[in-house]
């Protein structure tokens, strides 16, 4: 047999370790094993090294050290920023102002129908818990707008989260737009900058190709700050925007899995969730993982560097992918936004084929790329962010998505396009199905008939009926 | 040590705590890479002497078979498929077509005791919650085969599980009017023209014209 080419893209699921900060770990997992919070000689050696992690991610993210929280994923860090505002500015708490008692709800939270499911299941567990929930609608593109976004906030509204960028389809949400609308709505009913509500935004796909300075970010997402890193003209010229709290993932910036981080803007006052000695400012019990938080660190420094060179590469090969699948294949959709979106995103739906089967006829040509397909989901439910989108489930079932990484070159798109177009002709004489490309209903009706519609169809129709998510 | 995916034992890995196997065995993955019995050119009308779709309501794969069959002994000489679905959708109607043509083909009564289980077992197991991916060729099969009693007037011999027989004389169920209005009959008399429904049994009229009506509404209104 021939020496296999291997393609990996995807990078959007798992980021290989970048060997400096494999090295820069290394000690924290051998000699270098004191407790960070032991005051002798090794003690004070991991601490160190933890402050200055803090340190570097505060410098990357434009922020203060003391608003930088370690914690052990991207998906803790979302669940910490929901829960611990949800339980901390929870309205039926308060009882020396008066009259709370008597609330409906326990508070509103805004968020939209294409989150991360460590976001959305956050908040279905908070809406379980007496919390109303609104999931703001994306269009077509999976962009949600300002003014949507304005008309949903209401006085009881404590917390919003939507995503700097969409781990499935790519598409940058206008965080600075949103930032701003809330600061404008804030302002009309009379609040504070640290009374709620408050913004989190999930960057654990943004963090390595967008602006991430907690001030100012989504202003130019792409571009982001000038590579001198001008930090007070960046964060003095739009003061009245921000976000306030940020969730970043170590395992997507070619960083160790197990290890994220959360923003939290200094005066929000968060409950933990996990109780004990008070570490991470008291919101994240538990001695500090120095090895990863000093990986995590090393490996948002490295991505910060790098944003801007390896973005506009990105960019070139993305759009090399994505012309030559167009030009290549016919009947395929693109999902997600054309240009705003991932420097590394490539998201489509090529039609009348199911994306596992797909998958699995790639991975025997060495080439790694993840599905939206029903299929490939322990559930059996297709990506809720395609459905989103507005399209048929049919269109989830054979969507593929393509992250594209450090080590991806142009030979290997060519590689790529090669194999899959080959591989679509032969799904396709599987396939008997033939779907429109401009569909908005299931194709093949006749095949569901009885009670037999999917599972997931029915729900939606339900979803709509109750008009939530 | 740098594992490769050939170091992976691709017929053994199984869940560590559900003991779900969750990846192809090798007879899984030789039928999924090079399916038998696949249609591949588009069928002429009437090339076939029945036909079968069926959707799965856990996935949404669809599966279409067709069929020809010796009148005189009733054995199916040739099965050929074509599936909107995952691996083990691929995988699990190639093995059932193979295990239909064997020794030549076998008679529909033989065809029909083949079971998802035999499916599953003659591909070395599928993942857990892929099983329903075998019942999907059984059930394009099932639907093949009463299209088929359908054709050649052995109405009595139609079995539908789970539906309600409205016309008992041709054997016609509410899944058959369903289906004929999805195809577009929104009278008696269009489902009529499609299925012959009720011209044996008057009776069944009433009842007949009120699924027309229950499943226009469903699939035609607001």
């Amino acid at each position: 047999m021939n020496e296999k080419r291997t393609v990996y893209l995807d990078h959007a699921a798992a980021t290989p370790l970048d060997p400096q900060v494999k090295e820069a770990m290394l000690p924290y997992l051998g000699e270098q094993y004191g407790n960070p919070s032991a005051i002798y000689a090794p003690g004070r050696i991991a601490r160190e090294a933890l402050d200055n992690a803090r340190e570097t991610v505060a410098q990357a993210l434009n922020c203060t050290a003391a608003e930088i929280m370690f914690t052990g994923s991207g998906t803790e860090s979302a669940n910490l920023a929901i829960f611990g505002v949800a339980r901390g500015y929870r309205r039926d708490q308060v009882t020396a102002a008066g009259a709370t008692r008597d609330l409906v709800t326990k508070g509103h939270i805004i968020t939209t129908n294409i989150e991360h499911h460590a976001v959305l299941n956050s908040c279905k567990a908070l809406q379980n818990d007496g919390f109303e929930v609104t999931y703001l609608k994306v269009d077509h593109d999976g962009l949600v707008t300002a003014e949507q976004f304005k008309a949903a906030i209401r006085p009881d509204t404590i917390l919003i989260s939507i995503m700097y960028a969409n781990n499935e389809i790519g598409t940058i949400e206008p965080i600075h737009e949103l930032t701003r609308a809330m600061q404008e709505r804030k302002k009309e009913l009379g609040r504070k900058p640290n009374d709620p509500p408050f913004f989190h935004t999930d960057a654990c796909q943004a963090a390595g190709y967008l602006d991430i300075d907690v001030k100012s970010l989504g202003v130019d997402p792409v571009r982001g700050r000038s590579p001198q890193g001008d930090r007070s003209t960046a964060s003095s010229g739009v003061a009245s925007s921000g976000v306030d709290l940020m969730t970043i993932n170590g395992s997507k910036i070619y960083g160790p899995k197990g290890t994220g981080a959360l923003f939290v803007r200094r005066g929000l006052k968060l409950q933990p969730l996990i109780y004990g000695g008070g570490q991470e400012m008291k919101l994240r019990s538990g001695t500090e993982n120095v090895a990863g938080i000093v990986g995590l660190a090393t490996a948002l420094k490295i991505a910060t560097q790098l944003r801007d060179k390896e973005g506009q590469r990105l960019i070139a090969l993305r759009d090399q992918l994505l012309t030559g699948i167009m030009d290549r294949i016919p009947k395929v959709v693109l999902n997600g936004h054309a240009t705003k979106r991932l420097p590394n995103n490539v998201d489509v739906s090529i039609l009348d084929i199911e994306g596992e089967a797909m998958l699995l006829y790639l991975d025997e040509h060495g080439i790694y790329v993840s599905t939206g397909s029903a299929c490939d989901s322990q559930a059996l439910d297709p990506s809720h962010v395609i459905l989103a989108l507005g399209k048929p489930y049919e269109f989830a079932h054979g969507s593929i998505r393509f992250t594209l990484g450090r080590a991806t070159s142009a030979a290997d798109i060519d590689y790529v396009l090669d194999v899959l177009s080959q591989i679509v002709s032969t799904l396709r004489k599987i396939s008997p199905v033939r779907i429109d490309v401009n569909a908005t209903g299931i194709t093949a009706k006749t095949a569901f008939v009885g009670d037999g519609l999917p599972h997931f169809v029915k729900q939606q129709s339900n979803r709509g009926k109750k008009d939530r998510l | 040590m740098i594992i490769t995916p050939s170091d992976l034992k691709t017929s053994d890995v199984v869940h560590p705590t559900t003991g779900q196997k969750w990846v192809y065995s090798d007879v899984a993955r030789d039928h999924f890479f090079n399916p038998r019995n696949l249609m591949l050119k588009d069928p002429k009308d009437g090339e076939y002497d029945a036909v079968g779709v069926v959707g799965s309501p856990a996935c949404g794969d669809v599966m279409t078979m067709w069929l020809k069959i010796d009148k005189a002994d009733e054995r199916i000489y040739k099965l050929k498929w074509r599936t909107f679905g995952c691996g083990s959708a691929i995988a699990a109607t190639s093995m059932f077509s193979a295990m239909v043509m064997e020794n030549g083909g076998r008679t529909i009564d033989e065809a029909l005791k083949i079971t998802p289980q035999d499916i599953t077992e003659r591909l070395g197991g599928l993942p857990g919650r892929k099983i329903h991916c075998s019942v999907l060729a059984d059930k394009a099969f099932r639907k093949a085969i009463n299209n088929y009693f359908r054709t050649t007037h052995q109405h009595q011999r139609i079995v539908v599980e789970g539906a309600k027989v409205i016309d008992t004389v041709l054997n016609i169920t509410d899944r058959d009017i369903e289906e004929a209005v999805l195809e577009g009959a929104t009278t008696l008399e269009e489902v009529q023209n499609k299925l012959k429904v009720g011209v044996g049994s008057p009776e069944s009229i009433p009842e007949l014209e009120q699924l027309i009506r229950f499943y226009s509404e469903k699939y035609y209104d607001g």
